[in-house]
């Protein structure tokens, strides 16, 4: 069940620029257990989006079937969504994606739905590039079906039900690293701090992003022997670099420190101010993010922040060279070539 | 072998290798049959293989007309040595075998009761080519030029139709006519010219064209309006996509920007293929997919949200031999069924059944305005016959006046000016079919969850038995107005009262007109018919049925569906439908409905039930 938010807000509720309040980017009250990362990441998109001023109705919410998959219906209630099928939520995103390239689409997903039943067809919409936030809400079980591990439950893990985990584990950063992603994050549904710029710069960012976002499930995954428990991430945590996200309009106030800082410019001129935390670690290259991801897990840590970006990629319009147009607003009169036309090719059939 | 002279009435077979290039030789002995004014049907009967399988081209020439495969051979034109023995086996008694008389004819194979006509065309072809792709490719081109001498056909056609071919590459001209020319003299000089069949210009084409349905439905989907178009590689459907890139990029490139006004993708799967067909139809796009038995399979699940969350979706069934992967290059009408109730609970989609090239142009197109005004999806049922063999069709025709049919959606203005609230799932019309929104219409109104899950009115996640039951019979209530808007069925009656009556669908159609005229002629049968071109049925469809004692259903698949489909559709008495069933891979032909029905009819004295072969 979907409850009413209650309509009462604080008078002096902060506006963005668009004149909404953060009520304008939420949703119907959550029914996932209290305590369960996915809400965190929900509430991270509403920060996210109201920050931006971004039109609610001009976002597109897709997911597929899990508990991560409902959480669209717990943010941006002004915006369209669109609950699709098992792991088939890449295929529909890229499908709205062709139809009106002008919209936002934020997709949400969990790891059954990504690296399990929809590998497939993540993978294909990575290496389209279509120009989509994708956000793996990732906490290592199967909670709608209670408790069962995913492919990317680490070895050895320890859920509820008390089995350590004897399969290799799915990394799905590696993996979108690897087929060409060009924006790839991980990060804790628990570090806000940290979620809401990298969100902020995926969305600013033009191409395919994937977040992959760790958020322990309370219920079923957040044991002792779990890797994924909220107190085994904030124990093994590391970060690659922190992040502002700073809008076009805004100056950089912050302090720049050559060594440590790198301010990288994205397609429509906003700047992302990346604090490096690992100083070896170059966001511009593939191999430095896999090299450092390895490094990190040698050491049973989990790397975070923005791993890799490719600010000048080639979203899939451009390289099918797609009308500037939605093509879902032409008409007739740019779509149909009409009877002379069809009498010609009549006549070439003769 | 003394013969009455047949004039442009025979079945002409060509036994060739696939891969060696004979397909456009071969397609150049029909169309100029066709450019003769003298109605031909031509079918490719192919492997699945790249090279060097047999592969055979199958012409019925008929001046009256009859388009649909007749049964028998009259002309063998042998050129495959691999299928030589079964090929001369094939021919009618009183026919002709032509062959390559560079090797002698095995003594086993030999036949007195037809006429063997042997032409040294690789001999002469060593001789006039030293290039062996050449020599390949000219002895198809030579022995259509010894067919022209056998028929007494015109060369100037031939000479033309090369010059058409082959405009903008002048140089191919010449060498080609050459190679006809060639054919054509070492007939006369080799044999008695013409042989008893011939060909004789006449007028019976008028201004019907020669066309293969995929690419009658391309250009419907252009002519539609479709603008994304999602797709898997499988045979034999997907020339439409081709067709449809093709006709794209001669008429949707922006004149100024030189960007495209539509987008293809090459899905992973046929699985994103709808999915992304229902991504682009829900955002507002004409989308479509098209695809074989196979694809439609794992379409399932994905078709079930769209019956249910009600997303508009166009999907081109080229159907093919089933189960599994079957005989994928041979035609059969066998996913009815899986088509009509596609995907698990309760769901059952419109279906729409070409027999014709035209029919394939204009469902194609008018397959969008059912989708979009019905929010459902809908299926072109086309087959391998009809959608890879070039098929005598009326010309296709656009009303310039026409605007397409997007169904019911709020626009901005809408929404503004809406006082109550907006319910995606609201049946105001009363017609079960209710009103949506595209996504970013309107900054505070019209916002929509689209789900799988059971929803109310108000697309709120439900599960509450008397909601869920309430949106199931609506979404009955709006099959039933799509059923009077779909393409109704064609009936042909007879002069005479009749209580027999014959159902086709689909290229089922000409074999079926052909055999109730021959039924009628030969032997006093006069029977109604009834073309089924649209699921759900209209009412026309229970009518005929009901005014008939019992009538026959004739498709291409083993397990009688659109019979199945009939008897589940409505309460008739299943012995009322009598099946007739072809579904060997090939196009069923009009002897094969002819004699079926005959001795149907010649032999029940009494009721089909005492019947049983069938059932």
């Amino acid at each position: 069940m979907s409850y009413k938010i209650p309509a009462f807000r604080h008078p002096n509720l902060p506006k963005n620029e668009l004149g909404y309040t953060s009520k304008d980017y939420e949703g119907a009250v959550s029914t996932l257990c209290a305590g369960c990362g996915h809400d965190s990441i929900s509430n991270a998109i509403i920060e996210a989006c109201f920050d931006m001023s971004i039109p609610p109705h001009r976002v597109a919410k897709l997911s597929g079937i899990g508990c991560s998959s409902k959480t669209p219906t717990y943010f941006l209630g002004n915006s369209h969504g669109f609950n699709s099928v098992h792991g088939r939520m890449p295929s529909v995103a890229t499908g709205a994606n062709m139809a009106n390239r002008d919209l936002l689409y934020i997709g949400v997903s969990g790891d059954g739905d990504t690296a399990s039943i929809g590998m497939g067809q993540f993978v294909h919409a990575v290496r389209r590039n279509v120009n989509m936030v994708y956000i793996c809400e990732n906490n290592g079980v199967y909670g709608l079906t209670k408790g069962q591990d995913s492919a990317t439950t680490d070895i050895g893990s320890t859920s509820k039900k008390g089995e350590p985990n004897a399969l290799e584990p799915i990394d799905l950063c590696a993996i979108a690293l690897q087929l060409g992603a060009t924006f790839v994050a991980n990060s804790f549904s628990g570090d806000k701090d940290q979620l809401v710029p990298i969100i902020q710069s995926a969305i600013a960012h033009q191409g395919f992003a994937f977040i992959n976002v760790i958020s322990p499930c309370v219920t079923f995954n957040n044991t002792p022997g779990s890797t994924k428990a909220y107190d085994y991430i904030r124990q093994h945590m590391a970060s690659t670099n922190t992040v502002d996200y700073v809008p076009l309009a805004e100056e950089i106030t912050a302090n720049y420190d050559e060594g440590t800082d790198e301010r990288v410019t994205m397609h429509d001129g906003s700047k992302i101010h990346l604090h490096k935390m690992e100083s070896k670690h170059d966001v511009h290259s593939r191999t430095s993010a896999l090299t450092m991801m390895q490094e990190y897990k040698a050491q049973e840590k989990v790397l975070t922040g923005i791993l890799f970006i490719d600010e000048d990629s080639n979203e899939i319009h451009s390289t099918m060279h797609t009308t500037k147009t939605p093509l879902r607003e032409l008409a007739e009169d740019k779509l149909c070539p009409g009877l002379d036309a069809l009498e010609i090719i009549n006549e070439l059939h003769r | 072998m003394k013969r009455d002279i047949i004039t442009n009435k025979f079945v002409i077979k060509f036994a060739n290798v696939n891969g060696t290039g004979s397909a456009s030789a071969n397609k150049l002995f029909s169309r100029a049959i066709f450019r003769m004014g003298i109605p031909i049907s031509p079918k490719n009967i192919f492997p699945s293989n790249i090279q060097g399988l047999p592969t055979w081209y199958e012409v019925r020439v008929n001046e009256n007309g009859f388009l649909g495969r007749r049964g028998g051979i009259d002309i063998m034109v042998a050129m495959n040595p691999q299928s030589m023995a079964r090929d001369i086996n094939e021919v009618e008694k009183g026919g002709y075998f032509v062959y390559d008389s560079t090797k002698p004819l095995p003594k086993e194979m030999l036949r007195d009761d037809i006429d063997l006509i042997g032409i040294p065309l690789t001999e002469k072809c060593r001789e006039m080519y030293d290039d062996p792709r050449q020599r390949q490719l000219f002895r198809n081109i030579m022995y259509v030029g010894t067919l022209a001498a056998l028929f007494d056909m015109e060369l100037d056609v031939f000479r033309q139709l090369i010059a058409d071919q082959f405009k903008g590459k002048q140089k191919l001209i010449a060498p080609n006519v050459l190679a006809v020319e060639t054919g054509y003299n070492l007939a006369k000089e080799l044999h008695d010219c013409p042989i008893a069949y011939r060909i004789e210009r006449r007028d019976n084409v008028g201004n019907k064209i020669l066309i293969d349905g995929n690419e009658a439905c391309g250009l419907g989907a252009v002519y539609g309006g479709a603008t994304v178009s999602a797709w898997y590689p499988i045979t034999p459907s997907t020339s439409v996509i081709d067709n449809f890139a093709r006709y794209c990029r001669k008429f949707r490139m922006d004149p100024e920007t030189g960007d495209k006004n539509f987008a293809i993708v090459q899905a992973e799967d046929e699985l994103a293929a709808i999915g992304m067909v229902i991504g682009a139809s829900w955002n507002g796009s004409r989308a479509f997919t098209a695809t074989s038995g196979p694809g439609l399979s794992l379409m399932n699940e994905f078709l079930g949200l769209a019956y249910f969350a009600e997303i508009p979706s166009v999907l081109i069934d080229v159907q093919r031999s089933g189960p599994s992967t079957g005989m994928p290059t041979r035609t059969q009408q066998s996913d009815v069924l899986a088509a009509a109730y596609a995907s698990h609970g309760d769901t059952k989609h419109i279906c729409l059944y070409p027999s014709t090239p035209k029919e394939c142009f204009e469902y194609t197109a008018q397959a969008f305005d059912l989708a979009e005004r019905f929010q459902t999806p809908v299926m072109v049922m086309s087959d391998l016959d009809l959608g890879m063999n070039d098929n005598m069709s009326e010309p296709f025709e656009w009303d310039d006046n026409k605007k397409y049919d997007r169904g019911k959606v709020y626009t901005e203005e809408d929404l503004e000016n809406m006082t109550e609230r907006f319910g995606r799932y609201l049946d105001v019309d009363g017609d079960g079919v209710t009103y949506r929104t595209y996504p970013g219409t309107h900054p505070t109104k019209g916002a929509f969850f689209t789900r799988g899950t059971s929803k109310d009115e108000y697309a709120i996640y439900t599960e509450i038995g008397e909601k869920y039951i309430e949106n199931m019979d609506r979404l009955q209530r709006k099959w039933r107005t799509a059923s009077q808007y779909v393409p109704k069925p064609v009936i042909r009656k007879t002069d005479k009262p009749c209580t027999v009556g014959v159902i086709h669908y689909g290229t089922s159609e000409a074999s079926t007109i052909e055999a109730l005229h021959h039924l009628n002629s030969l032997h006093g049968i006069s029977l109604d018919s009834m073309g089924i071109q649209a699921f759900p049925f209209s009412d026309e469809v229970g009518q005929f049925i009901e005014e008939h004692e019992y009538v026959f259903v004739v498709e291409q698949n083993r397990d009688a569906q659109m019979r199945t489909l009939l008897i589940n559709e409505y309460d008739f008495d299943p012995e009322c439908l009598v099946p007739l069933l072809h579904y060997d891979g090939s196009p069923i032909t009009a002897r094969f409905i002819r004699h079926e029905i005959r001795d149907w009819i010649l032999q029940t004295t009494t009721s089909p039930r005492r019947r049983s072969r069938f059932y």
